[in-house]
């Protein structure tokens, strides 16, 4: 493809064809200001932020969109331009509440930040501001129409990278609003709860429901035990809220932090990732054995999860019945633990520190409740927990790192990975080789890099001692699909990995806001979150589920065998179709 | 066989309605939304039973037709008898049907006073007043001045056939120009026709048709389509719905050739769903020209293929965008999309698209069988050919009216339109309807072209054209535009979606006597931030109302602005009603008269109004008969 020559505000830019003029002046060092605009999803052309004067052109056009011309002369700044830019802006701040002071995006909002940019000082147009209902009926995402600025993003991101479609723009003009079909509550939508609507926000109108007032209250509460667990991810993202850069991950930090705020035990959920490898890997060996049913699919994502159980419930009985490893954690705290330390499970306090927002939803779901109690009592983004260091003053970066406790703290890199898209595969890979074959597969072939990295879809046949297994690891739910579409099509596999969010859980929807320099559900980010991951696991010691002796000691005492009754009991659940709010029952495939 | 043998053969077997080789008198009623709006249906069935009663069926036939152009005085009657000069009822009512066939068709005397012309006309047209293509309402009607300064080539069928006859429409020349393509033209041949001929898209951009039609040919794709924006939205405009429920098949024709040009297939024609009538013909329309073999596959044994499927809008204005409305037709939310890419590269589903308005295709018959030159000679330099127009407002002849374009606003409007009536004085010009502007009496005598209307102010839109006497508020006027258009505002960006709300708000507090010398500046950079930076024509094109009034009336916002006064005493909120009370006579007609009981006073004594509970609605201003209440 050949390269066109454009001059940008003076200076010249050499670019493929077909490139738009905001990536040519990308390349020169113009950062043209964007609001709607996203690299990775479609072009909406909405906000007219990033309007340009394209010499000769009739009208300003949109960079955003705008493809740029051999011997094109374009400006990005004139004084009209600067001027136009100022007033847009200013029009989306008079339709906006505006209590910056008191919103949870403070200091992390686009709109704040184009609005110093453009240098708005003087406010000429205000008048009436729309307003409707803010949605915080479910148990994991909040819709504050208020706050919206009609970007798209989210109506994007819901319809294009999740091909969930939950979200659309609804009436006209000034009373356009961007919501569910029929204005149902989130939680009765085909909503899956991934948060991406949250992660691709410029502003606050989607946000996760707080919990960080329940856990405070339970802290202070001299009856209740607090008892932590943290997702792998989190420690891949947490210190990009604290201003660091991308790929440092923070492990005895966070348990030195759990404890500064006052938590009892600290534990992590990566000590039940191998407990779900041990009883999935032991899950997907059987089925392997009895020929079916197959292809395994992995279901520790609660977004995904939901997905299938609204758009695919006819594939139900292949997910894995394994629970999550949050919600085996849960269980385990609530009866091996609690068993084991004397205390009535009823006065513990089971929090969850996740990188995702769908875990508020998974962690009340009645059937995962363990003798009647939540698994999991609340749970906590990576946000909401480095906003709680904040609230309470701590200087996280600086903390010493610490341990956690034990036995729900102890784990093997096989559970860190579980945080990166193709993780859960990699580490049940290492699990049922030794399952399938009584030993393990050497040192140098723990890795398996044809499921690491950030291709939508990535498959691959392995050779399991002269035994074929077919693979295939998907992020993102449109990418599901694509391989969903190929097995209903009668295409052969026995093990499909499938994480909600792009990235898998280091892209969880629940992760730190991308900042003031970097992109939401940029690659190089989730890449760098990944690689964070993926060298923690290749400095452990003990790589493979099956030997984290805490698992091993796990079933000795007290499960028994993986699969066995105790751990069908605690360790397995079921699912169901649902049907969403505005959809016939006779319409829906069940 | 060629295409225009096995269209002769249909042309041989037609048996059209409406047509000159008769003898029996035939009685033309325009059936069209507007005559029935004005209870053409009611009189319809009065005058054939009028016929039966007076057992008149074998020598009289009653034609229903689309509408010829005179809406104010629908229900209309024409009748025509070999060897009379035919003779033109307006405004007949059921009573007046059944008096007309007992005095004209068995008496055999026409009652003047009832007729469009007074029965000015006595002699049957005479040499050189043959109808031809495009203009067959000169022979009959040269005489009037509504119908001899129009040149009709979109319209020339309307009115003249009925809508709902296929063979109506063979019979003056329908499907020649397919059939002529088909054979004797290759799909650049008529591109480079459209080309010279010098079309512009009549939908209101004005983009040349040829150069839209040879960019989809040149376009790579496995399939193009040809769509038909029928989604006519301007308030007071009614020009396509007319086209398409007086004169159907010219807009499959059209639609055939033009899909024969770029290389498409399959057409759809996207027509608002508010025009149930007009969808009706056009489905009508489209089975008998399938059942002929003029549209669908292998057409008139060319082997050519077109079909065409309807499509309905479900009434925002914003879908008569051509990419808000390919996004309709794809079942999506109706909002414009970023261009380029335009849609001849990548419309609708992505394919390389065409998409042209109805009175451009309608135009294009004619210029296939007429030759470019020929429409070329009709118009200005840049503006070539006709234009239709909607007159509506403040203007006597109230209608349809087909103009070479390069006429004056002038002529339009005194001329054809009759002037300002009951004696009151012009005041302005609204085209382009609510994107267009408002021009004032010094820009009578500009020529309409595309460049003229732009320089002024104005568009040349899509058609519409509402005159305004000098009682009209221009502040007001604006005001009504601006509603609607953000009323009717997608609300996809930001210029659009919050600019026109907040311009409306300044407008609101300017009528309503709260406005500030720095409104002026609100508007002039909320307007600008909407035309330079809006994503579509809509959000582009609205400030215009506000912006062209200010431009040209600026006085009146003066007079709101500074002194809280609307000279029109529109504005509400800024006239007062109040007695006078030396002239006041206490006879209590006003008191009586108004809806919110707040005149008081006894008999023959001067009364009072209180203005706290005045809704300033002017009633007792109309019943005064002592001229005793005042109006500021």
């Amino acid at each position: 493809m050949s390269d066109v020559t454009l001059t940008i505000d003076g200076v010249s830019a050499t670019v493929p064809r077909g490139t738009t003029i905001m990536q040519a002046a990308d390349t020169v060092g113009i950062r043209i200001p964007r609001l709607c605009y996203h690299p990775r999803l479609s072009i909406e052309g909405a906000c007219r932020v990033c309007v340009v004067e394209v010499e000769g052109a009739r009208n300003l056009v949109a960079s955003c969109h705008y493809p740029a011309e051999d011997g094109m002369v374009v400006r990005t700044h004139t004084p009209e331009i600067l001027q136009l830019r100022r007033d847009i802006v200013e029009l989306l701040l008079d339709n906006h509440p505006e209590d910056c002071n008191t919103c949870e995006r403070d200091g992390n909002c686009e709109l704040q930040r184009l609005a110093y940019a453009t240098g708005i000082r003087e406010r000429l147009f205000a008048g009436e501001r729309k307003h409707y209902e803010k949605d915080n009926l479910g148990p994991a995402i909040i819709r504050d129409p208020d706050k919206c600025i009609l970007c798209g993003r989210c109506v994007r991101v819901c319809g294009e990278i999740q091909e969930v479609g939950c979200l659309g723009q609804v009436n006209r003009g000034f009373k356009t609003v961007v919501m569910p079909a029929h204005d149902a509550p989130m939680v009765e939508t085909v909503c899956t709860g991934c948060g991406q609507c949250v992660n691709v926000c410029p502003t606050a109108a989607f946000l996760e429901k707080d919990a960080t007032a329940d856990l405070m209250k339970a802290i202070e509460d001299p009856e209740m035990i607090v008892v932590s667990q943290m997702a792998p991810s989190v420690r891949a993202a947490i210190g990009e809220a604290f201003g660091e850069a991308p790929g440092k991950a923070y492990e005895g930090e966070i348990y030195a932090a759990m404890r500064r705020i006052g938590v009892d035990y600290v534990f992590d959920t990566q000590f039940s990732a191998d407990l779900t490898i041990m009883e999935e890997g032991a899950e997907f060996v059987k089925k392997l054995a009895e020929g079916g049913p197959l292809p395994n699919i992995t279901s520790c994502c609660p977004t995904w999860v939901k997905y299938c159980e609204t758009f695919h419930p006819n594939l139900l009985h292949l997910l894995s019945t394994a629970k999550s490893p949050m919600s085996m954690q849960g269980a385990m705290v609530k009866t091996y633990w609690a068993e084991k330390m004397g205390i009535d499970p009823s006065r513990i306090f089971s929090l969850a520190v996740m990188c995702c927002t769908c875990k508020k939803f998974e962690a009340t779901r009645p059937e995962l409740f363990v003798n009647g109690l939540p698994a999991v009592d609340r749970v906590l983004t990576t946000r909401e927990f480095a906003w709680l260091l904040r609230n309470y003053g701590i200087d996280f970066t600086h903390l010493q790192p610490e341990e956690a406790d034990n036995p729900l703290g102890e784990s093997t890199g096989a559970g860190v990975i579980f945080g990166a898209t193709g993780g859960v595969t990699e580490a049940a890979l290492r699990t049922a080789y030794y399952l399938l074959f009584q030993k393990d597969l050497p040192a140098d072939a723990l890795n398996f890099e044809q499921v690491r990295g950030l291709k939508g879809v990535r498959e691959a046949t392995l050779d399991f001692e002269g035994t074929a297994v077919r693979l295939a690891v998907v992020h993102g739910l449109s990418n599901a699909n694509e391989v969903l579409d190929r097995l209903i099509a009668g295409g052969e596999y026995h093990w499909i990995e499938v994480m909600g969010c792009p990235g898998g859980c280091v892209g969880g929807g629940g992760q730190p806001y991308a900042g003031a320099n970097a992109v939401p559900l940029d690659e190089c980010l989730l890449a760098q979150r990944a690689s964070a991951l993926y060298n923690l696991d290749a400095a452990r010691e003990i790589r493979c589920s099956h030997h984290n002796p805490s698992i091993q000691r796990l079933y000795q005492e007290y499960l028994g065998d993986p699969l066995g009754h105790k751990a069908h009991e605690l360790l397995h659940t079921y699912y169901y179709p649902r049907v969403p709010m505005g959809v016939r029952p006779q319409e829906a495939q069940v | 066989m060629t295409a225009q043998a096995s269209l002769e053969r249909l042309v041989a077997g037609a048996q059209p309605v409406v047509r000159d080789s008769t003898d029996k008198t035939q009685l033309l009623v325009g059936i069209a939304t507007c005559a029935l709006a004005g209870g053409a249906d009611k009189m319809l069935a009065a005058l054939e039973d009028a016929i039966e009663k007076a057992g008149l069926q074998d020598k009289v036939e009653v034609c229903k037709v689309g509408c010829v152009g005179r809406c104010s005085l629908e229900p209309l009657l024409e009748i025509r008898q070999p060897g009379k000069p035919p003779r033109m009822y307006v405004k007949v009512t059921p009573e007046m049907a059944e008096v007309i066939v007992r005095r004209d068709l068995t008496g055999g005397e026409p009652i003047p006073d009832w007729l469009i012309d007074k029965g000015e006309r006595t002699e049957v047209a005479g040499p050189g007043h043959e109808a031809d293509l495009v203009n067959k309402f000169t022979r009959d009607w040269d005489h009037l001045d509504f119908f001899r300064r129009q040149f009709r080539v979109a319209l020339r069928n309307v009115g003249r056939i009925d809508p709902e006859s296929l063979d109506d429409y063979l019979s003056v020349g329908g499907y020649r120009a397919l059939a002529k393509v088909l054979d004797e033209m290759s799909p650049t041949d008529v591109i480079a026709c459209v080309k010279s001929s010098g079309l512009r898209g009549r939908g209101g951009a004005g983009f040349p048709t040829g150069l839209k039609w040879e960019f989809t040919y040149k376009a790579q794709g496995d399939e193009k389509f040809m769509i038909c924006n029928a989604d006519e939205g301007d308030p007071g405009a009614f020009m396509d719905r007319s086209t398409l429920e007086g004169d159907p098949h010219t807009v499959l024709e059209a639609m055939a050739i033009a899909g024969y040009a770029v290389g498409a297939t399959q057409g759809y024609i996207y027509v608002r769903a508010e025009y149930p009538l007009a969808v009706k013909r056009l489905e009508i329309a489209l089975e008998a020209a399938r059942q002929a073999g003029l549209l669908g596959s292998n057409i008139l044994g060319s082997g050519f293929s077109f079909d065409i499927e309807l499509r309905l809008g479900a009434g925002a204005f914003v879908c008569g965008e051509e990419t808000a409305l390919m996004a309709s037709i794809e079942g999506k939310r109706g909002m414009p999309r970023p261009r380029p890419p335009f849609p001849a590269q990548r419309g609708l589903w992505g394919k390389p698209t065409c998409i042209n308005n109805v009175e451009t295709l309608a135009s294009i018959p004619p210029i296939i069988l007429q030759g470019a030159e020929w429409y070329a000679s009709i118009g200005t330099e840049t503006s070539k050919g006709t234009k239709v127009f909607a007159l509506a407002g403040n203007v006597e002849n109230t209608g349809l009216i087909e103009v070479p374009m390069g006429v004056t606003l002038r002529e339009i409007i005194f001329d054809i339109g009759g002037g300002i009536p009951d004696g009151k004085g012009f005041k302005a010009a609204q085209t382009g309807g609510p994107s267009g502007g408002c021009l004032p009496a010094q820009y009578l005598d500009t020529p309409i072209d595309y460049e003229s209307l732009r320089e002024a102010g104005a568009i040349m839109g899509s058609g519409g054209l509402i005159v305004m006497d000098d009682t009209n508020c221009m502040v007001d006027i604006a005001k009504f535009f601006l509603t609607f258009t953000q009323d009717e505002s997608c609300g996809k960006c930001t210029p659009c979606r919050e600019g026109t709300k907040r311009m409306l708000e300044v407008m609101e507090r300017i009528t309503s006597g709260h406005g500030e010398e720095r409104d002026y500046e609100r508007l002039a950079r909320l307007g600008k931030a909407c035309q330079r930076a809006a994503l579509c024509g809509l959000g582009q094109t609205a400030p215009n109302p506000v912006l062209s009034t200010i431009r040209h009336f600026r006085d009146e916002y003066d007079a709101h602005i500074l002194e809280q006064r609307c000279p029109a005493h529109k504005c509400k909120e800024l006239v007062r009603y109040q007695i006078i009370t030396e002239a006041c006579v206490g006879c209590g007609l006003c008191r009586r008269n108004c809806p919110v009981h707040c005149i008081s006073g006894e008999p023959r004594k001067p009364h009072l109004i209180d203005q706290d509970i005045c809704i300033r609605c002017g009633q007792c201003y109309e019943v005064c008969r002592f001229n005793a209440v005042e109006r500021a």
